[in-house]
């Protein structure tokens, strides 16, 4: 926007100065966009690319060839079954932990949450490393569990459980502040004019966070088909038992079987694709009814 | 009359909630964690030390701590830029470019572990060239440090961008109009307003990069006292079956980045509220108006 396309006379000079002022000369600004956008290339086109460049490289049939391996279908079908425990039971979770700790004032409540941001600050190595400590073999519950012949490590459960653990906050943490910034007003009128507990649970608060509750589930649910350090560390990596999606793009790209290994990828990269999609949309959606209680703020005025 | 633990509400579900929250937490969190607890207080002082303090381990140290420092650092300098660029420019394409900031936090690590591998190994897209000019970057301390700057992205971006949003250009009017140049402005005015945010955003990145597993281990060769990651190794000594020393050092990289976390997050909250204070101490009359009553020119 050069400045002398602003027509001198009935303009005050104060208008032009700003906008010199408060913006860079044009070459800072393309300097700086491209940089920005060579970075960005780097390292967030440069991989996708290079996943479904690789994955499609020997033809689409070979691509879907890969779908039909009985070691890659468990492994698909064991990652659904971890996700499906986990994120239905993150969100219960989820859902108890932001009412307790956004409707009410109580002691303790914010080591309650630090306690519920644990996984975050630890490796995901660490977290798996956790569960074979209490339930491996030199565990503390490992004779119990030899003992009544009940298999948590290296086995199912102990990928699940991993799981749960590495995924448990997100929902809690989408929701809290949504919550909070809710307030108890609207949950308080309801209850005064007679609705029960679960009544205004479910009409009142629900709908008010219902974004952020979607938005927290699909991170969840990314996240848990997406883990691998502690899902590695707890499942023993047998073929056709104990591999989830990601660890079998390991084990695939070991053998150096690259075009399978990136096929595979190719599903999560859809699936991380589709959650920014849909935080995307949430993020549109949440802003507008800002919007139009701001117009409507002004139509009122 | 008597401490109150809970404030009093007529809202309903509070047992219910709560309980549902502890149990599960108790469940899934604090039982396996006083597990490991249990395990890492199973070892002498001496034998801790020998585990923790061994040349593999400290080279481990060195790797993980060291290049999540790099890409921190990094990702602190180029995720201003982004956050600069996505809030203050507009171009073709810039929504989808925001919405695409967030993948290294979507994408799964195995995934992002491979794609950089592909791209960076000796006969790669990237890595071709750069190792005709003999740079490699696949299976080096490079690589890591690319996987660990990758791991890091988002966060510098996503805790400057809301800042910048706010801020009111005002501020930036009001130095145009004392004199100062566009890179005084950015350096004297915008730069100490986004910092505590960004050094947020750095801590973060720093905090996720030095536990990061699945997007290191296929670029790094994982060769030790070389390429080998603290996480690495680890695993590894999960794999042999010696459990006190994996604990060891998980204790370890816990400590140390609780050490380390503990003045960023100190110094973080200094800058903020310095700047709080310098706020406070000038009455609200509007940017660039002095009080009548003659304050001093100079803070």
């Amino acid at each position: 926007m050069s400045s002398s396309a602003l027509p001198r006379i009935g303009i005050a000079p104060g208008i032009r100065a700003t906008s010199k002022a408060t913006s860079e000369p044009a070459f800072v600004r393309r300097l700086l966009i491209g940089i920005a956008l060579l970075f960005l290339a780097l390292f967030l086109f440069l991989p996708l690319g290079v996943v479904f460049y690789t994955a499609l490289g020997d033809g689409v049939r070979i691509y879907l060839q890969t779908f039909r391996d009985p070691d890659t279908v468990s492994a698909i079908r064991l990652t659904l079954l971890a996700a499906g425990i986990a994120v239905p039971l993150n969100m219960v979770f989820g859902v108890a932990a932001a009412w307790a700790i956004g409707k009410f004032e109580f002691v303790g409540k914010s080591l309650l949450i630090t306690l519920i941001d644990l996984p975050f600050s630890v490796s995901p190595v660490v977290s798996g490393l956790i569960y074979v400590l209490l339930f491996g073999l030199q565990g503390s519950l490992g004779p119990w569990l030899i003992a009544h012949n009940i298999r948590v490590i290296f086995a199912v459960p102990g990928i699940v459980l991993a799981t749960i653990f590495v995924t448990f906050p997100f929902v809690a943490r989408e929701l809290l502040p949504m919550v909070q910034a809710q307030g108890n007003d609207e949950e308080e009128a309801a209850l005064t004019l007679g609705a029960s507990g679960w009544q205004t649970f479910f009409r009142v608060t629900l709908p008010n966070v219902k974004w952020a509750l979607i938005y927290g589930v699909i991170l969840c649910n990314a996240r848990a088909m997406g883990e691998f350090g502690a899902v590695s560390v707890v499942s023993g990596h047998i073929r056709g038992l104990t591999d989830t999606m990601p660890l079998h793009i390991e084990v695939l790209y070991n053998d150096y079987r690259f075009t399978a290994a990136f096929a595979v990828a190719s599903l999560l990269a859809l699936l991380a694709l589709m959650t920014l999609v849909v935080k995307s949309a949430v993020e549109w959606k949440s802003q507008q009814p800002a919007k139009r209680a701001a117009s409507d703020g002004e139509m009122s005025a | 009359m008597g401490i109150r633990l809970k404030k009093r509400t007529i809202m309903p579900g509070f047992g219910l909630s709560l309980g549902v929250t502890l149990f599960y937490l108790c469940l899934i969190v604090l039982i396996p964690l006083s597990a490991a607890a249990l395990k890492a207080s199973s070892l002498t002082w001496h034998e801790f030390w020998h585990v923790v303090a061994s040349p593999r381990a400290m080279a481990s140290y060195r790797l993980s701590f060291g290049g999540s420092l790099i890409g921190a650092t990094v990702n602190l300098v180029f995720g201003i830029l982004v956050a600069w660029v996505l809030v203050r420019y507009s171009f073709p394409g810039i929504r989808l470019l925001d919405s695409l900031v967030d993948l290294p936090f979507a994408l799964p690590t195995a995934v992002a572990g491979i794609s950089l591998t592909a791209i960076f190994a000796p006969n790669g897209w990237l890595g071709k060239p750069l190792a005709s000019m003999g740079i490699h970057v696949a299976y080096t301390r490079l690589g890591v440090v690319i996987a660990l700057t990758f791991i890091g992205l988002p966060f510098v971006v996503r805790t400057v961008q809301p800042v910048l949003e706010d801020l009111d250009k005002e501020l930036e009017e009001a130095a145009a109009s004392l004199g100062a140049g566009r890179l005084q402005t950015f350096t004297r005015v915008l730069l100490p307003t986004i910092l505590p945010a960004a050094i947020t955003g750095f801590t973060m990145a720093f905090a996720r990069a030095v536990g990061e597993y699945g997007s290191v281990i296929f670029i790094a060769g994982n060769m030790p006292m070389r390429t080998e990651i603290t996480p690495l190794l680890i695993v590894t000594k999960l794999q042999e079956y010696d459990y006190a020393g994996a604990t060891a050092i998980a204790m370890a990289m816990l400590a140390v980045s609780l050490a380390l976390l503990l003045p960023i997050n100190m110094l973080q909250r200094w800058a903020g509220s310095r700047r709080e204070k310098e706020f406070l101490r000038e009455p609200e009359l509007g940017v660039g108006l002095k009080p009548v009553y003659g304050h001093g020119e100079g803070r």
